[in-house]
């Protein structure tokens, strides 16, 4: 019931970011997902993301496409516009509002259906197009708003909720992103706040095409034994690569972070990446390594998460296209109407 | 000897070649200079879905009158394509003539008796001078020009005047070609009977101010001065050339003069789902965008028009009809979409078409859809086809009112938000059924929406009560009205005398409609005519029909799809209706619509048997 409004009122105590804003400012409205659901953990880590980084709420646009996953923009920031558009389509929209005001900040929505089954074009081409963005694929393997079955991005050999093994490969979107040229790449769990909301950050800051793919369990169709992205088997298989600390360019504050335990990346826009090494040493930003670490996990039945690959200096689709500084939509007819004069010479030029 | 045709300033002649051997260069120069002598002509383009080696035709009408429509019948032959010899030699009228290669000697079986046989050795000729193979080829097609220029009477000043344009700078280029149109001259000169050909071009000066340019190439140029911004098209003929214009335009019109960067975003996306999804992405963003496309890429489009109809989103989509599905008739013309257009999507949809006549038309109906388009927040079709977009045709030269500006229709500014102003994004404020809009990021706690399909109250709310629904569905359907009023109106032509016919027409049909009036009239048959501008359809449209007994509806489809749309949106005999219907592929000429009308118009003015008796 999305049209029940949650009280505007709040607590006096609530903290306010540096752009004024209480974490509760960053809320949409009340969810209609199943009690339990990964993505309304995952909306919670946005909007989380968002308090921390001091965004003005206003100036996100969250568009998504169809299914579960896709109605979670109504849940969080709900002061800033946003886009249901039709299934497997919200690339395309995305990229089209993108180039109207590269201003914004573009939040998209998708999950496995959505983005790995009837959009999988789309996907592939916003993803080597660089569109400024963050790309949120909410994964439970499942199609949870048509009951059940199963979707591109569940394992092979998995079990459904009626008993029916899986006979298809998996479509690994995490892969795909890295080779169709996506400039961030990660993975989590929406179980796993502690990796989520810093990748999340990470990933809105990112200039270029930030792709972020979180197994999300689904309570109603995808949790029992048999399934490869219930909670419990994600628990048991999740290796995360690294821990991330975003610091964003303006804040200069690095000492807190013991040396020797991470390593730094900084962004083109300056800000910096502390990637926390969990285990093996990991590059993020060689792109063949990551490629081959994902193979291997996928291979050893293991969830990689973490940042698994980054381009420190993308060049986005704006930068390809060599647009003015002032966003498209907001030139008016002196920019844009060459007038009678030049009229008059193409006339004559077509004589 | 057989009759000869003899003509001035009014004939057709047809060049039938092998695509890929720099033929269309050469036949376009052949029109150029016909135009620059004052007469109006008007080409077409016939070609396969083929880059190389298959059979194309270009046919050249000069005609004295103006009458821009394709004639039908050709009157001059040349045949340059042995492959297809035997059915361009059937092609030619009883008394008209055949241009031919005639360094091989063919036997006479090849000919016929009733027309006129024109042979110019051209191979012979250019392997006399020329070594390269693809010199051969060229120059062979400029060598036929200058034989021509010759045998019609046709101006060769002219032809070396657009020599020079063509050739600015690369002097060499240009004396080159004169080179080669001199040779075919000579030959002929010294070779052939002047009056061996009596279809002449005498100077006119019949073209004044008027323009030569393909629809493509003008809707492009709309789109400029519409203000587009951002254009998202896949590669589909006939509309191809539609984006790459856009694309050239704005690369000389549309750069910043001290940065230089780009005050426009196009993407040849990844297929026509995607580029209308950009178009809407943009436009609800505040980005005037369109599309341009063909018949296929509306059918992978309608989801998202019925989305963007429903969710009131601005987006124009050009299509430049042609034939169906898959490859081959493709490459030939017809107004066979309207049904898809109108009616795109899933729901209960309609939208915005308007149907222009010419490049001029093209010019004005793309830069007006991107107006209605955002003063409807809806998306806006522009009906060409590829008779239009692909051919140069003769038009009034384009115009722009600098006083105009840019009408971005009903949005709400940050000022209003905060000075208190009421904001329903589905709420209609004025009786018009349009509501107002805000641009995502306009104010930090006032007026953002979350935009749905279907599914939503008057603010934006979701709810699927039945009762609002039914609301929001009559709100669009006033929307619509309001469509029919400010979209283009039809224009009436009156038959000099009163009469109880009349003809609808629309699109490209103009030019030979105009002319197949001129002939009805001399004929003693009076029609008045209303060419239709733009569905939804006016009220003038319903008036016309219900003044007359019966009204021809003149299309390029099988199904009347036009007259389907009359019957639909008003209540009608359908009785009254005639369909006058052509879809070949080829455009539809003057003689076949005042044939057809005129036998239709005798078998109704025949008086049944039983009343002549009594």
């Amino acid at each position: 019931m999305t049209y029940i409004a949650k009280p505007r009122l709040h607590h006096p105590s609530l903290v306010k970011n540096k752009a004024g804003f209480t974490r509760r400012d960053y809320e949409g409205a009340v969810s209609t997902l199943c009690a339990g659901c990964g993505h309304d953990s995952i909306s919670a880590a946005i909007i989380q993301a968002c308090y921390e980084l001091d965004i003005l709420p206003h100036q996100v646009a969250k568009l998504s496409g169809i299914g579960c996953s896709s109605k979670a923009p109504t849940y969080f920031v709900g002061a800033s516009h946003g886009f249901n558009t039709v299934h497997g389509r919200m690339p395309s929209v995305m990229t089209g509002a993108n180039l109207a005001n590269k201003d914004l900040i573009y939040m998209g929505v998708s999950g496995d259906g959505d983005s790995a089954s009837i959009g999988l074009g789309q996907f592939a081409h916003i993803m080597r197009r660089g569109v400024n963005m963050t790309y949120i694929v909410m994964n439970n393997g499942v199609y949870g708003l048509t009951k059940g079955q199963f979707s591109a991005t569940a394992d092979k050999g998995s079990i459904s909720k009626k008993g029916v093994a899986n006979s298809e490969e998996s479509i690994d979107l995490v892969s795909l992103a890295i080779l169709m040229g996506a400039t961030f790449v990660g993975r989590s769990f929406s179980g796993d706040k502690n990796q989520l909301v810093p990748l999340i950050k990470a990933a809105m800051d990112h200039k270029g095409a930030a792709f972020l793919d979180v197994i999300s369990p689904c309570v109603a169709f995808n949790n029992h034994a048999g399934s490869t992205k219930s909670y419990e088997y994600v628990r048991e298989h999740n290796e995360a690569l690294n821990r991330l600390d975003f610091i964003e360019g303006r804040e200069e504050i690095t000492t807190q972070y013991e040396p020797g335990t991470a390593t730094t990346v900084q962004q083109h826009d300056g800000s910096i990446l502390r990637l926390r090494k969990l285990g093996e040493e990991y590059d993020a930003s060689d792109k063949v390594a990551a490629m081959k670490r994902v193979q291997e996990g996928l291979q050893a039945g293991e969830v990689v998460t973490g940042l698994l690959y980054l381009d420190p200096t993308p060049k986005d689709l704006h930068q390809n296209l060599n647009t003015v500084d002032a966003p498209l939509n907001a030139l008016g007819t002196a920019d844009l109407c060459p007038g009678s004069g030049v009229l008059d010479r193409i006339n004559a030029s077509f004589r | 000897m057989p009759q000869a045709i003899a003509a001035v300033n009014d004939f057709v002649v047809k060049f039938a070649n092998v695509n890929g051997s720099g033929s269309a260069s050469a036949n376009e120069l052949f029109a150029r200079a016909i135009l620059r002598m004052g007469v109006p002509v008007s080409p077409r383009n016939i070609f396969p879905s083929n880059i190389q080696g298959l059979p194309t035709w270009y046919e050249v009408r000069v005609t004295e009158k103006g009458y821009l429509g394709r004639r039908g019948g050709v009157d001059m032959m040349v045949a340059m394509n042995p492959q297809t010899w035997a059915q361009d030699v059937k092609e030619i009228e009883p008394g008209g003539y055949l241009f031919y290669d005639s360094t091989k000697p063919m036997p006479a079986s090849m000919f016929r008796e009733d027309i006129n046989i024109v042979g110019v050795p051209l191979t012979a000729i250019t392997n006399a001078t020329y070594s390269d193979a693809r010199q051969r080829q060229l120059f062979k097609n400029i060598i036929y020009v200058g034989a021509l220029s010759v045998l019609l009477d046709i101006d060769e000043k002219k032809i070396q005047g657009l020599f020079g344009e063509q050739f600015k700078g690369k002097e060499k280029l240009i004396d080159s070609n004169v080179k080669a149109l001199q040779l075919g001259r000579d030959w002929v000169q010294q070779h052939i009977d002047p009056d061996a050909v009596k279809l002449k071009v005498r100077p006119s000066n019949n073209v004044g101010d008027k323009i030569f340019v393909e629809g493509n190439n003008a809707a492009a140029l709309g789109a400029v001065y519409g203000g587009a911004t951002v254009c998202a098209w896949y590669p589909i003929t006939p509309s191809s050339s539609l984006a790459e214009a856009f694309q050239a335009h704005c690369k000389r019109l549309r750069h910043d003069k001290e940065t230089g960067k780009a005050k426009y975003a196009i993407v040849q996306a990844e297929d026509e789902l995607a580029s209308i999804g950009i178009v809407i992405g943009a436009g609800w963003n505040g980005a005037r965008a369109f599309t341009s496309t063909s018949g296929p890429g509306i059918s992978l489009m309608t989801e998202f028009i019925g989305l963007a109809s429903f969710a009131e989103v601005p987006a124009v989509i050009v299509n430049v009809q042609r034939g169906g599905p898959s490859t081959g008739m493709p490459t030939r013309t017809q107004q066979s979409d309207l049904l898809s257009c109108a009616y795109a999507s899933n729901g209960d949809t309609k939208h915005v078409l308007l149907f222009p006549e010419d490049p001029k038309e093209c010019f004005d109906f793309t830069a007006e859809a991107l107006d209605l388009a955002d003063r409807l927040q809806t998306p806006v079709f522009v009906m060409t086809d590829l008779d239009i977009g692909m051919n140069h045709r003769l038009c009034a030269p384009f115009q722009w009112d600098d006083t105009r500006n840019l009408d971005r229709g009903k949005v709400m500014t940050a000022a209003e938000l905060e000075a208190g102003k009421t904001f329903g994004r589905y709420l209609d404020v004025d009786g018009d059924g349009i509501p107002f809009r805000t641009y995502p990021g306009t104010h930090p706690t006032k007026g953002s929406y979350f935009t749905r399909g279907t599914t939503k109250d008057e603010y934006a709310r979701y709810s699927e009560e039945g009762p609002v629904y039914v609301r929001n569905m009559e709100r669009l359907q006033k929307k619509f009205h309001t469509a029919a009023r400010i979209a283009p109106q039809p224009l009436r032509y009156s038959s000099p005398k009163p009469t109880k016919y009349g003809v609808i027409y629309f699109g490209s049909t103009s030019p030979a409609m105009a002319e197949a009036l001129d002939h009805l009239e001399a004929d003693g048959n009076h029609v008045n005519a209303l060419r239709v501008r733009a569905f939804p359809f006016s009220q003038a449209v319903e008036d016309f029909i219900h003044e007359h007994d019966k009204v021809f509806i003149v299309e390029q489809n099988r199904d009347a799809q036009l007259r389907t749309m009359l019957m639909a949106d008003f209540t009608l005999d359908a009785r009254k209706l005639v369909p006058v219907l052509h879809y070949d592929g080829t455009p539809i000429t003057a003689r076949f619509i005042a044939s057809d009308i005129a036998q239709k118009l005798a078998q109704l003015k025949v008086v049944p048997f039983e009343k002549a008796a009594s």
